[in-house]
């Protein structure tokens, strides 16, 4: 845990009149698991959107691995990323949705296979045993021939998590994962973010609501305000012994 | 006598059958009018839709002026334009060909926006997954796009492939011997338009039946497994 594999140096992003992010700077090192709180507005979404390359930055820099995400090296320095430079760069990156997107018209072992077949060019034997593995591990082993809409919504998460590991990032990001769950499936859906959590190498970042969760699997927590890190901390800090107002306001909010 | 059949009025019955035949050449004709149109606005009304899609105003504005244009003037106004029209620039159409071509042109405008609801159906949420996934442009747009957007277009063109049939008699003002047309000339000559006239009739339903049942079993035969259809 040396390096920061994720760098956010001054970004800022706005989305017309609104800035989201108000040059913000933050690191994530190597393996580490990162939880991010706060309140709907505040900009942790556009975090992972950025760094999944779904949205662009306006100002400041963002590096993945050492490299600019956003730019490219150019004749007179730094330019505006290509495509084919941000088809390298999101190849270390997998994401979890919300509303986990699966694609619903392809069965759960296609919606794994599709991206290790066509990106990675894995022959579709191997992309088979893969997302049966993946499946084993998610505890979805015999639902591989099921399409997504004959899933529960904890079922079809546990695929989406599937589809992303499937592409084997260094960074998974978990936007919400947990959001559009019925109270009783949140849990099996955790429990597999859980078990990832104890991965060494995985670098994660895990936008939630869930505090109890967070506390549990992260390393660090960024409490987000404003398109800012207002504070961070261990969970234990964080959690128990906040320095700032605003981040006791939002925890006594969102825990009682 | 047309087309080499005579006809036969000894009564309404034998007059029927003796000019079956030929209604049925004009049938024929028609068919390939309603059909030829057809495919045309389904590929222009693709490249439309693809063109108002675009993200440069420059092409995007122009071809939304174009098809609101073509939507909102009258088939007869297209077609006489190509029929004489065109000749005076040098383009000299056969009156089938000029026919089946505003047909098509004429229903480009209304299939472009069938494509276009079509595929701004597809949630944003599917292009994100695939460009998370790495996904090439390419890719998504026939193996996540496509498949997801085409239950959604079929129902819709249908409509559009019965509507077009019922459009060709307008043909007939530029001498095209579709099968209203070859009604009417049988009716002038023998001077009984009953018959005929009830046939056409009688003969369309058969033809649009035949093309709705044939949309309806493409439709139930497509794949649609989980796509979310409103």
């Amino acid at each position: 845990m040396s390096d920061p594999i994720i760098k956010f140096d001054k970004v800022v992003k706005r989305f017309g009149d609104l800035t989201v992010l108000d040059a913000l700077d933050f690191e994530v090192m190597r393996g580490e698991k990162v939880s991010i709180i706060g309140p709907s507005g505040s900009g942790k979404s556009t975090v992972l959107r950025i760094l999944m390359t779904l949205e662009g930055i306006d100002g400041g820099l963002v590096t993945v691995g050492g490299e600019p995400l956003w730019h490219e090296p150019g004749p007179d320095g730094l330019r505006p990323a290509s495509e084919a430079h941000l088809r390298k760069m999101r190849a270390q990156l997998g994401m979890v949705f919300q509303q986990f997107n699966l694609f619903p018209h392809m069965t759960v072992l296609r919606n794994i296979t599709e991206a290790p077949v066509k990106v990675l060019g894995l022959s579709k034997a191997d992309a088979k045993l893969r997302a049966e593995e993946l499946l084993e591990r998610v505890g979805l082993a015999d639902q591989a021939q099921k399409y997504p809409h004959q899933l529960s919504g904890g079922q079809q998460q546990r695929v989406g998590i599937a589809r992303a590991l499937a592409m084997r990032p260094s960074i998974l990001l978990f936007d919400e994962p947990t959001s559009a769950l019925d109270p009783e499936l949140v849990g099996e859906v955790l429990n597999v973010i859980g078990q990832l959590a104890e991965e060494h190498d995985l670098t994660m970042l895990l936008v939630t609501h869930e505090m109890r969760f967070a506390r549990e699997i992260s390393d660090r927590v960024c409490f987000f305000d404003q398109g800012q890190i207002r504070e961070e901390g261990t969970p234990e800090e964080l959690f128990s012994d906040p320095n700032e107002d605003r981040t006791r306001e939002f925890l006594k909010a969102v825990l009682d | 006598m047309l087309f080499g059949f005579e006809w036969d009025l000894s009564s309404p019955l034998a007059f029927a059958l003796s000019i079956l035949p030929i209604l049925l050449i004009g049938m024929w004709v028609t068919i390939q009018a309603a059909v030829l149109g057809f495919a045309v606005a389904l590929v222009l009304g693709l490249v439309w839709a693809v063109l108002k899609a675009a993200r440069s105003r420059f092409i995007a504005w122009p071809a939304s002026v174009v098809t609101e244009f073509i939507r909102d003037t009258p088939l007869l106004v297209q077609l006489f334009f190509l029929y004489y029209v065109l000749p005076e620039y040098g383009i000299v159409l056969p009156a089938f060909m000029t026919g089946a071509l505003a047909l098509g042109i004429q229903y480009s405008a209304y299939t472009s926006e069938v494509y276009r609801a079509g595929l701004e159906a597809v949630a944003k949420d599917q292009h994100e997954a695939a460009r998370a996934l790495n996904l090439s442009a390419a890719r998504t747009f026939t193996h996540i796009v496509v498949p997801q957007a085409v239950p959604r277009i079929v129902p819709a063109m249908g409509n559009y492939l019965v509507s077009i049939m019922k459009d060709v008699p307008v043909l007939s003002v530029v001498t095209v011997l579709e099968m209203l047309n070859v009604a009417k000339i049988v009716g002038d000559r023998t001077f009984d338009y009953l018959v005929p006239l009830s046939m056409v009739g009688g003969l369309y339903l058969i033809m649009t039946l035949v093309a709705s049942a044939g949309v309806r079993l493409l439709d139930g035969w497509l794949p649609k497994q989980g796509i979310p259809l409103k």
